[in-house]
């Protein structure tokens, strides 16, 4: 192909530049990047909130904040964390690599991407503002209920209970256009001779994720409509004494909460073999395995969620079922991992940070799939359930599932991205400062948890001190070694050794095809896979 | 090389194993010592599973291990192209992972797992005492339903100081696991709890007992104790329920029969002590004394042991409107939105009192609250008054 006609035909393009080029812009190119960026200044702001939670839980006592603002951080922290900075991180990575890997222009729908990228940050700013309308004596603050609006303690809470309602609203807008133009694109912009069976990996993961955006979002919308109108409307639906339940809260919630785990983790579950198979220089192991493990595991999704809330009390039938159910994804999770593995078995492989990065991810993110299994034991969970035990596994599911495996895919096509090489030994540098301090913060945390010390306290009784105070020195080093990441990324989006067309020795695919940086429209003209 | 190299992983395991026994002893490492059936059934489900677990992870992690050391550039190994199993006993041998795994999910940790939860959920059975736990924010009430404690109803606060809290004092040793009344029940009785809530909800949890059960507003939960070993078992609301979450323990004093038999009757004796003091005609003095420890422990959470609240979720009582105005009418009717009214109903977010404090408590801290915290309306509330609003 012809790379020097695509350049020119660059040129005929008149763009609109400063502010008004990335407001306008239906580049997947330059979207992909807005949605990144974005989601790395709300990890920020999402980490920063929770380390104020850490060193108000250094020690046992209140040290620094009010109870009720406590429960604002922590809440906050996981909105942000989800809908805000790992969400739209998957995006980012859609809208950047689904065209380059399936060689189109582009994204299907541009104008419907450029519009779901620009409801984020109103979203961003109704989660946060709150908290700053509590400063001039506007209401009381942001959501203190914790990310999943129990109701009735939502329906008794403030101003910021809506604020949120209204912000998971706008990202559920958003992430629901972001699906259909990611199966519009995958359906319909493949290069010739791509079968769905051709597809790269990274197309199937997110090709699963919206199909479960699209069944989930809505059913979240109408819980926090119900709760709204709940609130203001004069409605019972969670109200027992007007004929509702609050449980059909849960119900409802986690009917969207269980599959947003997959949602999270199935685009990283995508690239990871990808990563994998370019640094060990040996073909994916299993791709069809996955590929109807990623089908078994997103039909799967939507029917365990009640395991969220074992001990609000359910019929035993229920409680089996729902634990069988959930211990059957341990099945296709397992040939994931089995696959994961293959593919690194006798490679040969040379370790750059990518690949650092997951290796890490692949033990780490096992360890929260092993206490996953356990917490799906109903007897075992009473016991777990809303304890540190769970805080601990759900970061090990996302944080070193997602955020670490979104930090693999950074580096991988960082170069390919930028054009430029980033630095090596500060990129590894940042994998063992994150991976250590990651451990030293969350392992505490599953000692915490069995010996009973509940989640979402904002003190502590004297016996969990020690632990306290391990995992909060190791979480403030945990955010410190993030800047070493905006440090690498900042550098190297500004200049850097220069990057090859393949980047990496062992990369297959098209987007290595391309030049690094690739041209702004994509492929202009079709490749074709054999 | 790789008979060592596996040698080598067999003593790591043998010597994980071992570590992880030793640290399953230890209270600290792991859960607490189980004295209840159903506590003790979770303990062997959870050790054992935690060591399945830990097998498995360490087979994984010793395979990828193996291959990263072995499998590298660096060392000149040359990359290999398969991409599935191909013969039939390749097949055969790639499916071995997932039936162990089947066996792991649906036999070897299933079956217990079913007649764990058969042994949590048969509350009914064989109890021979019924209480009803009711959370509400920020406190448990335990009422006795049957037998000779029928009747027996109290409310259970945090005793933890503000000052230890905010730490302007020592720490004590029970820091935030302590309240006034504990939770009485006697040893080696199914003791059927029945667990509801006034608010939102609430999570009744002793670690030692291994049940939680949520406390859900307007409907009935149980969950069932037979507690084997006497002594004071302490556990925490496990549900965020709003700012005082972390303040709301549940402490329980085991007692052999006999001990609980004599705790019955004393408390009795001093519920009796509590309705005859409605009765009689209090001092504006003995009411804003008691008054002040009523408020401290039900009412300072939210409106500050200052009275000057925290508004604008918990507005001030120094200088409110409400507190300055009348509580009954000329008639001698209870006014709406009066003083004795909110204590008594409740509105919003601040709770009623009228279950959860007797008379003499509403009595004296309403006339706390209007002589006291820097308001002087001058009157008094006499229990006996609050007594014909029942």
């Amino acid at each position: 192909m012809s790379y020097a006609s695509t350049a020119g035909h660059d040129e005929h393009h008149d763009h609109p530049t400063g502010i008004l080029r990335w407001l306008t812009t239906t580049n997947h190119k330059d979207i992909g990047t807005m949605y990144l960026i974005f989601s790395l200044i709300m990890f920020m702001v999402g980490g920063l909130m929770i380390l104020a939670v850490r060193v108000e839980l250094f020690q046992p006592g209140m040290q620094l904040m009010q109870p009720d603002f406590y429960n604002q951080l922590i809440g906050v922290h996981a909105l942000v964390m989800i809908f805000a900075a790992l969400m739209p991180a998957a995006t980012g990575f859609a809208n950047w690599m689904l065209p380059l890997q399936l060689g189109a222009p582009d994204m299907a729908l541009p104008r419907l991407n450029n519009w779901g990228f620009w409801l984020l940050p109103p979203a961003a700013i109704l989660l946060t503002l709150p908290f700053t309308l509590a400063l001039f004596g506007i209401g009381d603050g942001a959501i203190a209920t914790g990310w999943t609006f129990y109701a009735p303690l939502s329906v008794q809470g403030g101003i910021g209970v809506d604020f949120a309602i209204f912000a998971v609203h706008i990202l559920g807008i958003s992430s629901v256009m972001g699906s259909i133009n990611v199966i519009v694109t995958i359906f319909n912009m493949r290069a010739p001779g791509m079968t769905l069976m051709k597809m790269p990996m990274f197309a199937w993961g997110w090709l699963i994720t919206a199909f479960l955006l699209i069944a989930t979002i809505p059913v979240l919308a109408g819980a926090v409509t119900m709760l709204l109108t709940d609130r203001h409307f004069g409605t019972h639906f969670f109200n027992a004494a007007g004929g509702g339940d609050p449980i059909l809260f849960q119900h409802l919630f986690w009917f969207f909460g269980h599959p947003e785990v997959y949602i999270l983790l199935l685009p990283v579950w995508g690239f990871m073999p990808q990563i994998l198979q370019t640094f060990a220089r040996k073909p994916m192991y299993g791709y069809k395995a996955q590929v109807y493990s990623f089908w078994g595991i997103g039909i799967l999704s939507v029917v365990v969620w009640a395991h969220h809330f074992f001990t609000v009390g359910m019929p035993v039938p229920a409680l089996i079922y729902f634990m069988f159910s959930t211990m059957a994804i341990s099945v296709p999770l397992a040939v994931l991992f089995f696959c994961w593995i293959a593919t690194m078995w006798r490679g040969s492989m040379t370790f750059e940070t990518p690949m650092l990065f997951a290796v890490g991810w692949i033990i780490l993110f096992g360890i929260g799939g092993l206490t996953g299994l356990v917490l799906a034991d109903v007897a075992a969970d009473a016991q777990y359930h809303h304890t540190y035990f769970v805080v601990a596994h759900f970061h090990y599911t996302l944080f070193a599932g997602g955020i670490m495996g979104i930090m693999a895919g950074v580096y991988y096509w960082l170069p390919k991205m930028t054009g430029h090489m980033y630095n090596e030994n500060l990129g590894k540098l940042h994998f063992w400062l994150t991976a250590i301090s990651f451990n030293l913060t969350f392992i505490p945390q599953f000692f915490l948890g069995l010996a009973g010390m509940p989640r979402r306290i904002p003190d502590y009784a004297l016996q969990f001190a020690d632990f306290n105070a391990v995992s909060t020195v190791a979480a403030l080093v945990l955010g410190l070694s993030q800047l070493l990441f905006i440090y690498n990324i900042v550098s190297c989006a500004r200049g850097g050794k220069k990057a090859t067309d393949r980047v990496w020795e062992g990369s297959d695919g098209l987007e290595w095809t391309l030049p690094s940086p690739p041209p702004y429209h994509s492929f202009t003209e079709q490749p074709v896979i054999k | 090389m790789v008979m060592q190299l596996i040698r080598k992983m067999g003593l790591f395991l043998i010597l994980g194993l071992n570590s992880f026994a030793a640290i399953a002893q230890e209270a600290k490492w792991n859960l607490p010592e189980p004295v209840t059936p159903v506590a003790r059934d979770i303990f062997q489900i959870h050790n054992q599973f935690m060591l399945v677990i830990f097998v498995m992870f360490i087979v994984v992690l010793a395979i990828m291990i193996y291959s990263i050391f072995k499998h590298r550039k660096s060392r000149g190994y040359q990359a290999a192209t398969f991409t599935g199993p191909t013969t039939r006993s390749q097949i055969a041998w790639t499916l071995v992972p997932f039936a162990i795994l089947l066996y792991i999910d649906f036999i070897l940790m299933g079956i217990p797992a079913v007649h764990s939860i058969q042994l949590m959920e048969d509350t009914k059975q064989g109890a021979e005492m019924v209480v009803k736990v009711t959370g509400s924010q920020w406190r448990w009430q335990y009422e006795y339903m049957d037998g000779e404690a029928e009747g027996i109803k109290f409310v259970s606060n945090l005793t933890t100081p503000q000052e230890q809290i905010y730490n302007q004092e020592e720490k004590g040793e029970n820091y935030l696991l302590e309240v006034d009344n504990h939770f009485v029940v006697p040893v080696d009785k199914k003791v059927r709890i029945l667990i509801t809530a006034n608010d939102v909800i609430h999570t009744w949890w002793v670690p030692a007992f291994g049940s939680a059960r949520d406390a859900i507003p307007g409907f009935l939960r149980e969950t069932w104790i037979e507690v084997e070993k006497p002594g004071t078992y302490r556990g925490q609301c496990k549900e965020l329920c709003g700012k005082g979450h972390g303040f709301m323990p549940i402490v329980v004093d085991a007692l052999p029969e006999e001990e609980f038999k004599a705790w019955v009757v004393a408390k009795k004796g001093e519920m009796e002590a509590a309705t005859a003091g409605a009765d009689k005609e209090w001092t504006k003095e003995e009411l804003i004394t008691h008054g002040k420890g009523v408020y401290e422990k039900n009412c300072a959470v939210c409106h500050q042991a200052n009275g000057q609240g925290m508004p604008p979720a918990f507005p001030p009582l120094t200088g409110s409107a409400i507190v300055a105005g009348p509580n009954f009418d000329a008639d001698g009717k209870l006014m709406v939105d009066s003083h004795l009214d909110r204590v008594w109903n409740g509105k919003n977010i601040m709770p009623g009192w009228k279950g959860t404090l007797n008379d003499v408590d509403i009595a004296a801290v309403v006339t706390y609250e209007r002589n006291a915290l820097g308001n002087s309306v001058g009157d008094m509330l006499q229990p006996a008054q609050v007594k014909a609003l029942r």
